[in-house]
Formats: structure tokens, C-alpha cells, sequence
């Protein structure tokens, strides 16, 4: 049983002029495997940060709390090791990287998560597969990763990536924004096989409680300056839909 | 540190000044536009006024079935016919050669494997001059290896000539040892319709400089420059490039790539294009990127476009010097896969676009065996 345990999470950003502001100001959350937990706030409450902090991004310092993945430090791995681990990031902006093939990729890091290279015909059977699956057209494991991508190809590309390399804990940053309907229900129905799997554990991110209809979560977190305030089940996000954040938001300024 | 400077001399004025006779040349002081970035101390005595003693080269030559190769001797008419030479050391290669190699591709010949020439140092003691000249006779399509290997000093012109409607594909590889000194010209005139794909590639040498320069004959001509360079500690790897657009209707494109690591590494890419008032419709574009993977290693990368018509399809260039990028590695390395293999990811995807345009499948091997044994 897999669990993803934040402490108290504290988190800096590095600005462009070198200076460092604090975003996240102690996150507590528990994810297991066989649940799915939304975290819904506005814009620049620090969701994303979250995710990039789980990650390892260079640019997030963590000044306290802790991260631990069954019961392993978090913060202590590389980033390679962290994946290698069990964390999968869907990345809101994926990054395109020239002259490297999706297809020379995906088996580059299905390689590194398994520790072994797959046999090259598995390999491209799995892809074919999870390729058709997400409606994403053959000819894009030839193509430039992300390189002139639309925004729904990079988000049902990260999918793609999610279930290729099966993790066990998988943080789903925004993957719903910028998709029409139909991409949507293709998207959550690659998150819902996902979560289908044994020892599965979501933490999906969004500002919208739209994909939450087809990726319906056991826990509603709302994030709001840096912070959980409020957590709930399914019926917190319908009250998001009818009252928005703003509530939630002058609560938060209250406090602090 | 990375620099990119515009120069202050107008392209029409830089190359206009060509002989056979290297004492038609000033010896260089460093301070002439087309020295000012070369370390003149290293060049052996090669720009200097003084005799040298003799060094050695072997040219080993492995025509494609269709081709003729031979060695011609000083007087033959088809040597100097579509090059005269534009600095001093290419004069005095001009000057200087015993025998040169001439390959040629008769009309409507279409090769079925590539023509080898492979240039072998003997050693650093003396220098050497060298003179190639390969003529693709009209329709004809080829492909030309130039195979630099071992240690010399060593200064050569090559002349490729491409009749109307024909084809040429050229790999010039420098992948010499690291104490070899190589200065070479190589001059592309290019008939009616004709194309041509020109790639150096460069690895080796303690000091290579490689000026292509492309004249057109025709219209409809079309030149592709490609460079890859690997620019290690020490090492002083320059290319000049010159693109002279006098007839109406042609085409050319630049791509010139570099990788910089390592102390006192220094690269220099100059790209020279000329527009002349003749050259309606012309379509050029060029562009160079430096990866500077290291402190202390130098790019210069000089664009220099001149155009004196205003009726022309395009004209461009771009020049960028950057370090690998983080976000690259940080996507890559999220997936699981280590910072070494990640780097190697991003290192061969940069140059990627360049090894695709080697035709010949073992040359594209080595240069892409070659990138990672260097960089990895």
C-alpha cells in the first residue's frame, strides 16, 4: 500500500531577481493508494507549486516539512530517483525538448522507472496501445517531444506518459485546462484506467470542477494561500461550483 | 563567456581581393577583419613569409563505380578554373601542393555509393598543402567524403564544381588528432538548377579553420551549409562561411551547430551572405547555435548579411548562444531517467537535426557515435 505523506510543507520559489518568496506555508496531506484526492483553489494559491515541489524542480526550495513516500524522504532523492520511486508528475506546461523522438523517450524512461529495458516489441505493443486508447495518432511517436504539440496533445500526452510508466503515486497538475469536452473525457478515462490499478494512488489539481464529473475523487481539498483550509468529499466541490473560492479566500485573508 | 559582435567591414569589401600568388597577401598581424578571432601564433609558421619544412599527408581515395578519380599535376586546367584563392595561407596551399586529386562525375551519372577521400597525418613535423577538385558533370548526383585523420599541419583548397542540374552531398569531416593544425578553403560554384549539401563536421585539432564559400553560375541554384562542432579544452575550431548571391533565383540556407566545453575551448562561426544587385529573388537564410556547456569556454558567432536589392524572396539570420536547459533536463529527469542519460538525450536531440543530413549511413554513425563519446 502505497502513501504519500506531506508534513507541514513550507516552500520558497526563486524569483527572476534572485529572490526568494514563499508560497506554500505548511501543507498537510495523506495520499493512499485506491484514493483520489482534488485540490481545488484559485489561481496563485500555490497548487502548482505543490505539484513542482513533489517533483523536484529546481527552481521550489522546501525550507521545512517533509515528504515521504512509504516512509522513504522524498526531499532526499533526485529528481530521476523520485520517479523511479513511484511519483509521476503531469506537468500543466509540458516542456519540449528538440530532437528527441516521443517513442526514443517513452522507452528511455520506461527503461529507468523499470530498471530494465523492455523487449523493443512489448515495448511498442504497450505504446500502440495506450496511444490508440488516448486517440493520439501512430505517427506522434516519431515526432519531437511536445515540439508544435496543441495544448490538448501535451495533456493527453502526459496521460500517455502516466500510463506507460505506472506509478504509484500520480500528481495531476491542471491536466484538465485548455481541453475541449471531447479531450476531457479521453483524458479522464486514461486517469480513471489509471486509478483502476491495483496500489494506485491521484492527487489532481485543478481550478475547475468540471473534469471532477468524470474523475470523481474520495477527497476535496481547497487550497488557498499556500494552504489546505478546507477539506471535504465530492459534496465541497459541488459547493465550489455554486459559490466559487471567494468565501474561502476571505477566510484565509481573516486568519492571517 | 559568449559573445556575438557585428562586424564593421561590408561583406562586398571582405572577400574581393583574391590571387593565386600568396605574396599578393600581407602577412596577417591579427588585426584584418578575416584574422582578427584566429591565434595566429598557432598556425606554424603557415601565415608567416617564411619557407617551411616539408610534412606529410597520405590521400587515400575510394572512387563510388561511376567516378573517376586521378591525381593531377600542377598546370592542369581544371585546377584554380573555379577558385582563386582570398587569404594568404590559401594561396600559399595554391602555391605549395605537389599533386592534387581530381574526381569526376560524368553527365547524368547517378552514384551508387558514396566517393571516400580520406586526407591521413603523418605527423606534425613540417607541414603539408593539399588540393581536391571534384566536377559533377550536368544531372549528374553524388556524394563526396572528405575524411581528416591523424596529425599534421595542413593547408588545402577544394574546389567543388556542380554543373547545371546536378547534385552534390558533401561530408567534410575534421576528426583529426588533437595537435593538428588545418586551414582549408572549400568553394562550391554551383550552375543553373544546381544543388548542393555541404556538412563539416568538426571534432579534432588543436586549430581548424574551414571557410566554405558558394558562388552561383545560374539561376535556380540551391546551397545547403551545414556545420556540427565539438569545441573541447584548447581547442580553436572556426568556420567561415561566404555566400555570394549574384545570380537571380537561388537559394541558400545555413545551419551551423556547436557544442563548447572545457577550458580555452573557443569556436567562431562567421556567416557572410552577399546580395548583389543582380540576385532578384534570392532566398537565403542562416543560423547558428551554440551549446556552451562549460565556463570558460568562448563562442563568437558573427551573422553579416549584405543586401544591395530590394526584389528578394527572404533574407535572415539568427544566432543564439545558450546553456543546456534546465527545464529540458528537469522533464527528462521526472520521467526517471538519470541527469547523464538525460543530458545525452538533449545533446543528441540538438544535433540531431544536423546528422540527419548525412546521407551516408556509416559517416551519420560515427558522427553520432562520435557527439556522445565526446559529450558524454
Amino acid at each position: 500500500m502505497a502513501t504519500l505523506e506531506i508534513r507541514d510543507l513550507h516552500v520558497n520559489v526563486e524569483e527572476a531577481n534572485g529572490a526568494q518568496r514563499e508560497i506554500l506555508r505548511g501543507v498537510d496531506l495523506d495520499v493512499n493508494a485506491g484514493e483520489t484526492h482534488a485540490i481545488m483553489g484559485p489561481n496563485g494559491s500555490g497548487k502548482s507549486t505543490l505539484a513542482y515541489a513533489i517533483a523536484g524542480h529546481p527552481k521550489y526550495h522546501v525550507t521545512s516539512g517533509t515528504v515521504t513516500l512509504d516512509g522513504e524522504d522524498v526531499l532526499a532523492m533526485s529528481v530521476d530517483a523520485r520517479a523511479r520511486a513511484g511519483l509521476f508528475l503531469a506537468m500543466q506546461y509540458p516542456v519540449e525538448v528538440p530532437g528527441v523522438s516521443v517513442s526514443n523517450f517513452l522507452r528511455t524512461a520506461v527503461t529507468a522507472v523499470q530498471g530494465e529495458a523492455p523487449k523493443l516489441r512489448d515495448f511498442m505493443k504497450s505504446m500502440r496501445k495506450a496511444m490508440s486508447d488516448l486517440s493520439i495518432d501512430p505517427a506522434f511517436a516519431e515526432r519531437n517531444l511536445n515540439e508544435g504539440f496543441s495544448g490538448g496533445e501535451k495533456k493527453r500526452h502526459e496521460v500517455l506518459q502516466l500510463e506507460l510508466l505506472n506509478p504509484k503515486i500520480a500528481v495531476l497538475d491542471e491536466t484538465d485546462s485548455g481541453l475541449d469536452i471531447d479531450a476531457l473525457k479521453v483524458v479522464s478515462e486514461g486517469i480513471n484506467r489509471f486509478r483502476a490499478g491495483a496500489g494506485h494512488g491521484v492527487l489532481l489539481i485543478t481550478h475547475y470542477t468540471r473534469i471532477l464529473r468524470y474523475v470523481q475523487p474520495d477527497f476535496v481539498h481547497v487550497f488557498v494561500g499556500g494552504r489546505i483550509v478546507r477539506s471535504g468529499g465530492q459534496e465541497l466541490a459541488e459547493e465550489l461550483e455554486a459559490n466559487g473560492y471567494e468565501q474561502f479566500v476571505k477566510e484565509a485573508a481573516a486568519v492571517s | 563567456m559568449q559573445k556575438a559582435v557585428e562586424s564593421d567591414t561590408p561583406v562586398t569589401r571582405l572577400h574581393e581581393h583574391a590571387s593565386y600568388d600568396p605574396a599578393d597577401f600581407e602577412v596577417p598581424t591579427g588585426r584584418e577583419e578575416e584574422w582578427r578571432f584566429t591565434p595566429l601564433r598557432r598556425l606554424r609558421g603557415l601565415a608567416g613569409a617564411d619557407p617551411l619544412p616539408a610534412g606529410a599527408v597520405t590521400v587515400e581515395v575510394e572512387p563510388a563505380p561511376e567516378v573517376k578519380a586521378e591525381k593531377a599535376q600542377r598546370g592542369d586546367p581544371r585546377i584554380g578554373a573555379s577558385y582563386v584563392p582570398t587569404d594568404r595561407v590559401s594561396a600559399r596551399a595554391f602555391a605549395s601542393f605537389t599533386e592534387a586529386t581530381v574526381i569526376t562525375v560524368p553527365a547524368e551519372a547517378e552514384t551508387t555509393a558514396p566517393t571516400m577521400i580520406t586526407v591521413h597525418g603523418e605527423g606534425t613535423d613540417g607541414v603539408a598543402f593539399g588540393h581536391t577538385v571534384v566536377e559533377v558533370g550536368p544531372m549528374a548526383r553524388t556524394t563526396v567524403v572528405l575524411d581528416h585523420r591523424g596529425s599534421a599541419t595542413y593547408a588545402d583548397n577544394v574546389e567543388l564544381v556542380v554543373a547545371d542540374g546536378a547534385a552534390l552531398s558533401v561530408v567534410s569531416l575534421q576528426d583529426w588528432a588533437d595537435d593538428a593544425v588545418h586551414l582549408s578553403h572549400h568553394h562550391v560554384q554551383l550552375g543553373r538548377d544546381a544543388k548542393v549539401s555541404h556538412t563539416v563536421v568538426t571534432l579534432g585539432g588543436d586549430l581548424v579553420r574551414i571557410v566554405p564559400s558558394v558562388t552561383y553560375t545560374g539561376r535556380g541554384g540551391d546551397a545547403e551549409l551545414n556545420g556540427l562542432y565539438i569545441t573541447d579544452a584548447g581547442q580553436h575550431q572556426e568556420h567561415r562561411l561566404f555566400v555570394e548571391h549574384s545570380a537571380p533565383d537561388c537559394k541558400s540556407r545555413v545551419l551551423y551547430k556547436g557544442a563548447l566545453q572545457g577550458d580555452e575551448a573557443h569556436s567562431v562561426w562567421i556567416g557572410d551572405v552577399l546580395i548583389e544587385v543582380s540576385a532578384t529573388g534570392t532566398d537565403t537564410y542562416e543560423y547558428n547555435r551554440n551549446l556552451v556547456l562549460t565556463d570558460n569556454a568562448r563562442a563568437d558567432s558573427v551573422p553579416n548579411l549584405e543586401i544591395l536589392t530590394g526584389e528578394i524572396l527572404g533574407a535572415g539570420h539568427a544566432s543564439a548562444n545558450g546553456r543546456l536547459e534546465d527545464i529540458h533536463l528537469f522533464y527528462l529527469m521526472a520521467r526517471g531517467i538519470p541527469y547523464e542519460e538525460a543530458r545525452r538525450l538533449v545533446i543528441r536531440g540538438y544535433f540531431g537535426e544536423l546528422l540527419d543530413k548525412i546521407e551516408v549511413g556509416d559517416v551519420r554513425e560515427r558522427v553520432a557515435q562520435a557527439v556522445e563519446a565526446e559529450l558524454g
